[in-house]
């Protein structure tokens, strides 16, 4: 696939001649295309199957516009192994989106192991869009291990935008320090036999730490979701909330298990999780508007993810 | 000209009744209430007439235009249109409000939806990327699914508790959305207990335990509710019913 291509599926074409997008497109393991921006270094080097990824942002540097990273396998089988190490100075503020986009997958491995570190002060936020194929021949592992410096904010976003989900591994943890505030979120549909396990940990060690933790799952046919969300304040003023919501239709079974855990007095953690199928109020109201119950389930449903 | 003719129409659980032989013939383009105390059965009446829940083993029939809805469901009825208004509104998380107003109309521009908020009150770019969930408030939900009664422009409403959670300022807006349906050449079926609610109406009918003990003028019903029926632990009979 060549990189015109890529962006265009990732809906990112106009990013292609923009100098000032900082970009960075991998096909399998091949470096396509690059471009950064002052005080934004990316470095990059093809390794067996993948690509080992550094990326630093200077201490007081905004990043004006979007970075993308866009990581495509076009071939059916394959394995894609992405090693990124991601570090802001201080003060400084960047946006990251990820397209991850496996079209034509019938049996291709994506693995993300990640290494984030959140200067003091600094704003970090990490969107991830994924397109997959229509049979959900895919394995998608995404693996990060994040630390929050006094005062950093790290936001992110997973979402499924097309195709299914396949086999889906995330498992994300978070070290939030004083008055650091972290926002992990979750939307995904599964389908047919699709497999969604998500752990996402968010400790909050340091005074006045803040995180959430949200999930929220629509399941249909054979597919299953196990959902860990844990969230530990160590740390006086530590606020958190985990929000796991999860629907099901036919056959699906999900399970969530949300684990809060408090070690100082002064410290407040609030859970809440709902598991089941589509509210009959709901459903009924927009029938009693003329949507047929498919209709109305799958508008339920979107709001939902939204 | 008849719209809704109920007839005979009966529910029981566990042996109880709950709906009891009940017949009303309901016209074309009118206001009508239903009132009664609560535990009356009128919120299962506008159920059985939308088609809503549990509530399809009953005897009787309801025809709509002259023809049996027995056995349409609820979006089947909603479509020859007929169409109810939820004493407490459903919350639909991340669903915002232009897309739930849209997800009814029949024209479906952001202008007919901005007019429907408009119209109950709303302001609209203040609420159109809103979520319809617990973020508003009752009242809020109540206008925002009166404006997705407008947009559907419906031939047949039934309103349950239409000022319940509305403030007082909010309330002329409902009122002027009920008259609205009206001219739009709808019948509206308010079920209340509220006077205020009732003198809305033309025509009303006292449902009392399962059975419509009372019809007439809203003058008749109300003096009747006013004076005899609150607390109406079915004690307080009409007088020509009382034994």
């Amino acid at each position: 696939m060549n990189v015109k291509n890529l962006y265009k599926i990732a809906n990112i074409h106009p990013a292609i001649n923009d100098k000032g997008t900082a970009r960075l497109a991998i096909n399998k393991n091949k470096i396509i295309d690059s471009n950064t921006v002052p005080g934004l270094t990316i470095k990059s080097k093809e390794i067996k199957d993948g690509v080992d990824i550094n990326i630093r942002l200077k201490e007081n540097t905004i990043v004006g516009n979007p970075v993308h990273l866009c990581f495509g396998v076009t071939d059916r089988q394959a394995i894609q192994k992405i090693i990124i190490n991601i570090s802001t100075g201080k003060n400084s503020d960047i946006s990251i989106f990820a397209h991850c986009i496996f079209p034509n997958a019938t049996d291709v491995k994506h693995i993300m192991d990640g290494k984030i570190k959140v200067g003091k002060g600094s704003k970090y936020s990490y969107f991830e869009r994924h397109i997959h194929s229509k049979n959900g021949g895919i394995t998608v592992t995404p693996k990060a291990r994040i630390i929050l410096e006094e005062g950093a904010r790290f936001k992110t976003e997973f979402e499924l935008l097309k195709g299914r989900v396949g086999i889906l591994d995330i498992d994300y943890e978070t070290i939030c320090k004083k008055n650091s505030v972290m926002e992990m979120k979750t939307r995904i549909s599964g389908t047919g036999n699709d497999i969604i396990k998500i752990k996402e940990v968010g400790n909050l060690i340091g005074e006045s730490a803040r995180g959430v933790l949200i999930s929220k799952i629509a399941l249909r046919q054979n597919s299953t979701a196990e959902i860990i969300n844990k969230l530990i304040a160590t740390a006086p003023y530590a606020k958190g909330h985990v929000d796991c919501n999860e629907i099901i239709q036919d056959n699906a079974v999900a399970s969530a298990v949300p684990i809060v855990e408090v070690r100082d007095p002064k410290a407040q953690i609030t859970h809440e999780a709902a598991i089941g199928s589509v509210d009959t109020k709901q459903l009924q109201t927009l029938m009693s508007r003329g949507l047929s119950e498919d209709k109305a389930i799958s508008l339920i449903i979107e709001g939902i993810l939204s | 000209m008849g719209i809704l003719k109920i007839e005979n129409l009966s529910l029981a659980r566990n042996g109880n009744k709950i709906l009891d032989n009940i017949n009303i013939d309901f016209c074309k383009d009118r206001i009508y209430a239903v009132v009664g105390p609560n535990g009356a059965g009128k919120t299962t009446l506008g159920f059985v007439i939308m088609g809503i829940g549990d509530y399809k083993d009953f005897t009787g029939d309801i025809l709509y235009k002259g023809k049996s809805v027995k056995n349409l469901n609820v979006y089947e009825r909603a479509r020859e249109g007929i169409t109810l208004a939820w004493q407490d509104p459903a919350r639909f998380d991340g669903l915002t409000v232009e897309k739930f107003i849209k997800s009814s109309a029949k024209d479906k521009t952001r202008k007919s939806v901005v007019d429907a908020l408009e119209k109950v009150g709303m302001s609209p770019f203040e609420y159109l990327e809103r979520a319809v969930d617990k973020t508003l408030s009752g009242g809020e939900r109540k206008k925002i699914e009166l404006a997705s009664i407008l947009v559907m422009k419906p031939e047949l409403v039934v309103l349950d508790e239409p000022d319940s959670g509305i403030d007082i300022a909010s309330l002329k807006n409902i009122f002027d959305s009920i008259r609205l349906l009206k001219s739009s050449g709808a019948t509206v079926i308010l079920i209340t207990h509220s006077l205020e609610v009732l003198q809305q109406a033309e025509y009303a009918f006292l449902l009392c335990n399962g059975s419509i003990i009372q019809r007439g003028s809203i003058k008749e019903i109300s003096g009747y509710f006013e004076g005899k029926c609150i607390p109406c632990d079915h004690k307080n009979l009409p007088e020509e019913m009382e034994p």
